[in-house]
């Protein structure tokens, strides 16, 4: 094993930078991370061994136990519950006889709970030794459990044939369906993968192409809508001898998936985001930062790479420009939702835990490397392409003035079409419902993912957009029949708890304090003060560094605010002071222990 | 107008903040003066006889019993003051916390090196012992506590001055070393 | 030499070289902002967030904040001193903080911070976690039980060749500071020695060290932290 660890890592070059490569490779090879691995990283790398340690521990993906020969990661979103989760889980524990969180007696079986993995349209899923399994029902689990019971190849258990668009390729061969329910310019099948890079760029100045950004008023889309334009332009003058061009495809909002679309059907639109985007900063080396989920489309999205550097739209004199010269490779992920946040994502790039970083100095000045840096979203550097071919002044006309362009939304929930929409800026979320087949009793919309806003009716006329509902397009829509404090503000709750990366000792503590006060209510233990506490004590998260911490609390704010009902009902009205605590419950463990018979 | 009417008690504590109590020297005479004492170790009452304006409670809750007093306190008493670190934080028997409480009972009565003559191999569940809790609560974690004296024990000063301004209801202006956890 | 730049604390007009960071430029002209993971002379880390400020209106950290010209700063308002108190007591209901049983009670950060705020209970349910202690090192004791996770001794301790000492495993509210189980037996008494000096808590102990401090005589007996700050001139 020694052998082949010291291989992978004269590979990169014992390079410390590459520790995430370095992971992934032997995570890969051999099911998990030994401690004779960590120990030979940390001899070849020269650091010290909890160092490699605390990248390890820090991802979902990465282990220090084998965890079976079929390793089974189960979605466990707000979605996948109300798809019917549970009794996949059941099904799974049974027939394999192990219980989720472990391995089976045998190893040939590890069963583990995983953050939202991008299938809210085809849930329940589950990853598979890496491959992608929809719309699970019963029976497909008992089937499948079968076959790696007669030692079948993950591929071989994939019976109900593939996804359609490229999810059937050869290179992807994946069960996954797009579900693209409308298509704008984005995602519009008429375009010509190179045409910017051939006929527009040899035509302009760096400065023109930011011009041109910036005339389109386009936004970030990841949620956070800083100007694409601007940010450009701050990495081109800031000074550095490399300049890097990341595409953040992290989407690890619970509820969003559209990226994993476009990395599917539109992954030559993105690259050519990225090289416009390398020509305006100045850029050499592009990173596309892939979540660990998505890993199945590897092989697809490298071909992809070759085949553009073979026609010369990547590597040297791109385009024919003389002296333009970039290339991008692939950093894969390892299981974090906090790598979304660009400066975390640039320390996950780097092969440390991903953690995001103080600003100022902000990427654009000192990022991967220590280098000027261009963070964008898979949607932005797809856009762009289309802004330099026909123009800002075109894209203006889309959306509304203080949002231009379109937006992918990735809905899901109580809804007859789940699926990825492209709209305009501007749409309500009554529009959205009336789109996507809502059933008509809606009780509550979630706009963003959890860190967004849980809306109630009253709320279905405002509209998305950055001057009102900013969002990175995820929608999720609740029936009447819905929970939603138990499914809904509990599972986001946790959701956050689990993903917090510790840092700041706000995040880390405060998301965990909310869900024991959250659980007392719902175990009628609550009082009004209760309520009130929640709202009040959510308010120190705001002085996180980043923007998990600071919306950590949005499921409980946001429901208290616009749900205060669904408190008041469970709440104790005949006294203002409850502990929570039950004399009853808290010696049980007494009365076990010591044999004490209770005379009433 | 009648004087005040103080009761104390210790519940998972050692005493030693009611030690702290009788450590005001001369200041006790002057005590006496200003209130009652009614329920408390000091005087030994040991039931409450009517209702109390002050209870000083010292210690934690790590048994039922101490969660039957603190209740009964908090029935007879208009404000309740959380006395010292236990009071507070569960202080010393919390730091069984960490461990469930079979296993400290196993330790304890089953296990240890010290244990030699429990021959019938028992955890004690005599019907008139109390039963021990799943871990040490601070009391605040039981009923609503008013006021909160820190310390390990809280100084003299500490609990002189405080009572002191709860009985003539003004504020407390307390230097910055009186108030410590140790 | 570096630009002079002005600014302001709670309206206090105030001057420093363009650049420091703003818990040393306040510090220069005699305004203490409570930190905790901070330390001087290692890079500063941002993660206890008690130096949280509003600077121009945001939520801002001074302790990594670079100081500009024409800032305003609101520090010492009721709502900054409400969120650090929030702060510190979310540090004591997190761990198990037994300050009279605490080796470095007298001399401990976070205490000297409760007592500054006169914070005489935590707003926050105690958690009670169950921790470890790694007595395994011959030389020094990491009482997991204590760690705030201020990450200075990451920070902070490396041996000749650069390595850390001390890293930061898992995350979240499961996350803990550990220490190198073979690098820390080749820790010398001086590094020792330093990683217990940075520790703000008793969480990091140099064995046979407890205790050796009479009551009345530690760091923070008699004076808050702080203090001596306030009491400085400024200097130029």
């Amino acid at each position: 094993m020694v052998a082949s660890v010291t291989s992978i890592l004269e590979k990169y070059n014992k390079d410390k930078t590459r520790l995430m490569d370095i992971l992934l490779e032997i995570q890969e090879a051999f099911g998990y991370i030994s401690s004779e691995a960590v120990n030979e990283i940390a001899r070849c790398c020269n650091i010290s061994t909890v160092d490699v340690q605390q990248t390890i521990s820090f991802y979902h993906f990465f282990t220090q136990k084998p965890t079976g020969k079929y390793t089974v990661y189960l979605n466990n979103s707000v979605v996948a519950n109300m798809m019917g989760r549970e009794q996949i889980k059941e099904t799974f524990e049974r027939e394999t006889g192990t219980k989720f969180g472990q391995v089976s007696e045998d190893g040939l079986f590890g069963l583990f709970d995983t953050s939202c993995i991008g299938m809210n349209d085809q849930e329940p899923s589950a990853i598979i030794n890496g491959k992608v399994f929809t719309n699970l029902t019963p029976f497909r689990v008992k089937e499948l459990v079968r076959g790696m019971r007669e030692g079948k190849d993950v591929e071989e258990l994939m019976v109900e044939g593939y996804g359609d668009g490229n999810n059937g390729n050869k290179l992807v061969r994946s069960m996954v369906m797009n579900n693209i329910r409308r298509k704008g310019p984005i995602l519009d099948d008429n375009y010509t993968p190179g045409i910017v890079i051939w006929k527009k760029l040899p035509t302009m100045t760096p400065e023109q192409v930011i011009a041109e950004v910036k005339a389109s008023n386009i936004k970030g889309r990841g949620g956070a809508g800083f100007p694409t334009g601007l940010k450009w332009e701050f990495c081109r003058r800031a000074k550095g001898d490399r300049k890097f061009i990341f595409c953040n495809a992290d989407e690890g909002e619970p509820g969003t998936f559209k990226d994993r679309v476009i990395l599917t059907e539109r992954p030559k639109l993105l690259f050519e985001g990225m090289v416009i985007a390398a020509y305006a900063v100045g850029a050499t080396e592009g990173i596309l930062y892939v979540r660990h989920e998505y890993k199945y489309l590897q092989k697809h999205l490298e071909s992809i790479l070759q085949g553009a550097r073979e026609r010369n739209l990547l590597g040297k004199d791109i385009g024919g420009i003389k002296g333009f010269n970039f290339d991008i490779r692939i950093q894969f992920g390892a299981g974090a939702y906090v790598c979304g946040e660009e400066s975390a994502l640039i320390e996950s790039a780097e092969g440390k835990r991903g953690e995001p970083r103080d600003r100022p100095p902000f990427p654009v000045e000192k990022g991967y490397l220590d280098y000027p840096t261009v963070v964008n979203n898979v949607e932005t550097l797809c856009a762009v392409v289309k802004v330099m071919l026909n123009g800002g002044e075109w894209y203006r006309s889309f959306g509304t003035q203080d949002s231009t362009g379109t937006k992918l939304l990735s809905v899901s929930g109580d809804c007859k079409y789940p699926g990825v929409y492209e709209v305009e800026w501007g749409f309500s979320v009554y529009d959205i419902l009336g789109m996507v087949g809502a059933t008509p009793d809606v009780q509550a919309v979630q706009v963003g993912g959890p860190s967004g806003t849980l809306l109630a009716p009253v709320e279905f006329r405002r509209i998305l957009g950055y001057e009102d509902l900013a969002t990175g397009g995820s929608i999720i829509i609740f029936g009447k029949h819905r929970d939603l404090l138990k499914d809904v503000v509990l599972n986001f709750t946790e959701f956050f708890i689990d993903e917090s990366c510790g840092s700041c000792s706000t995040c880390r503590i405060m998301p965990v304090v909310l869900r024991n006060k959250l659980l007392k209510i719902l175990n009628g233990k609550g009082v009004i003060k209760d309520i009130d506490d929640m709202l009040e004590w959510a308010k120190v998260l705001k002085a996180s560094r980043c923007g998990l911490g600071q919306t950590a609390a949005n499921p409980i704010v946001s429901s208290i605010k616009n749900f205060r009902h669904l408190y008041e009902q469970r709440v104790r009205m005949d006294t203002d002071f409850d502990s929570g605590f039950n004399l009853a419950e808290s010696v049980k463990d007494y009365i076990e222990a010591s044999g004490r018979v209770i005379v009433e | 107008m009648s004087k005040p009417v103080i009761a104390t008690t210790s519940l998972a504590g050692c005493f030693g903040c009611h030690m702290s109590i009788l450590d005001i020297d001369e200041k006790i005479l002057d005590l006496i003066e200003l209130v009652e004492f009614n329920k408390s170790p000091i005087d030994d009452i040991k039931h409450f006889t009517k209702q109390c304006d002050i209870g000083l409670i010292e210690g934690g809750c790590c048994n039922s019993e101490n969660i039957h007093v603190l209740r009964e306190f908090r029935e007879h008493c208009k404000i309740l003051v959380s006395v010292g670190e236990c009071a507070i934080m569960g202080g010393l028997p919390a730091f069984r916390n960490g461990i469930p409480v079979k296993e400290c009972l196993r330790e304890a009565y089953l296990l240890s090196p010290s244990v030699q003559a429990n021959h019938e191999y028992i955890i004690p569940n005599d019907e008139d012992i109390p039963m021990i809790l799943d871990k040490v609560y601070p009391c605040h974690e039981i009923v609503k506590i008013d006021y909160f004296l820190p310390g390990c024990p809280p100084r003299a000063e500490l609990i002189w001055e405080a009572l002191v301004a709860l009985i003539k209801n003004r504020p407390m202006d307390l230097p910055y070393e009186v108030i410590k956890f140790d | 030499m570096a630009k002079i730049v002005n600014f302001t604390i709670d309206g206090k007009d105030c001057i420093a070289e363009e650049g420091l960071y703003l818990v040393q430029a306040a510090k220069n002209n005699g305004v203490y902002i409570p930190t905790l993971c901070n330390y001087e002379g290692i890079k500063p880390k941002g993660s206890c967030r008690i130096c949280t400020v509003r600077i121009n209106g945001r939520l801002m950290t001074s302790c990594t904040t670079p100081i500009s010209d024409g800032m305003k700063i609101e520090s010492n308002t009721e709502e900054i001193n409400d969120l650090r108190k929030a702060i510190i007591e979310l540090l004591f209901v997190e761990g198990n903080h037994f300050c009279p049983a605490c080796e470095k009670s007298g001399n401990c950060e976070l205490q000297a911070l409760a007592y500054r705020f006169k914070i005489m209970v935590p707003r926050y349910p105690y958690t009670f976690p169950q921790r470890r202690v790694d007595a395994s090192n011959p030389k020094i004791i990491k009482e997991q039980n204590r760690c705030i996770m201020c990450k200075r001794c990451i920070r902070a301790i490396k041996d000749e060749q650069g390595r850390s000492l001390f890293a930061y495993k898992k995350r979240g509210h499961k996350s803990e500071v550990v220490l190198d189980p073979v690098l820390g037996l080749q820790m010398s008494d001086e590094l020792a020695r330093k990683a217990m000096a940075v520790c703000p808590v008793g969480s990091i102990l140099v064995r046979e060290q407890g205790f050796i401090q009479p009551i009345g005589t530690r760091k923070f007996d008699k004076k808050p932290i702080g203090s001596e700050i306030e009491m400085s001139q400024p200097t130029k």
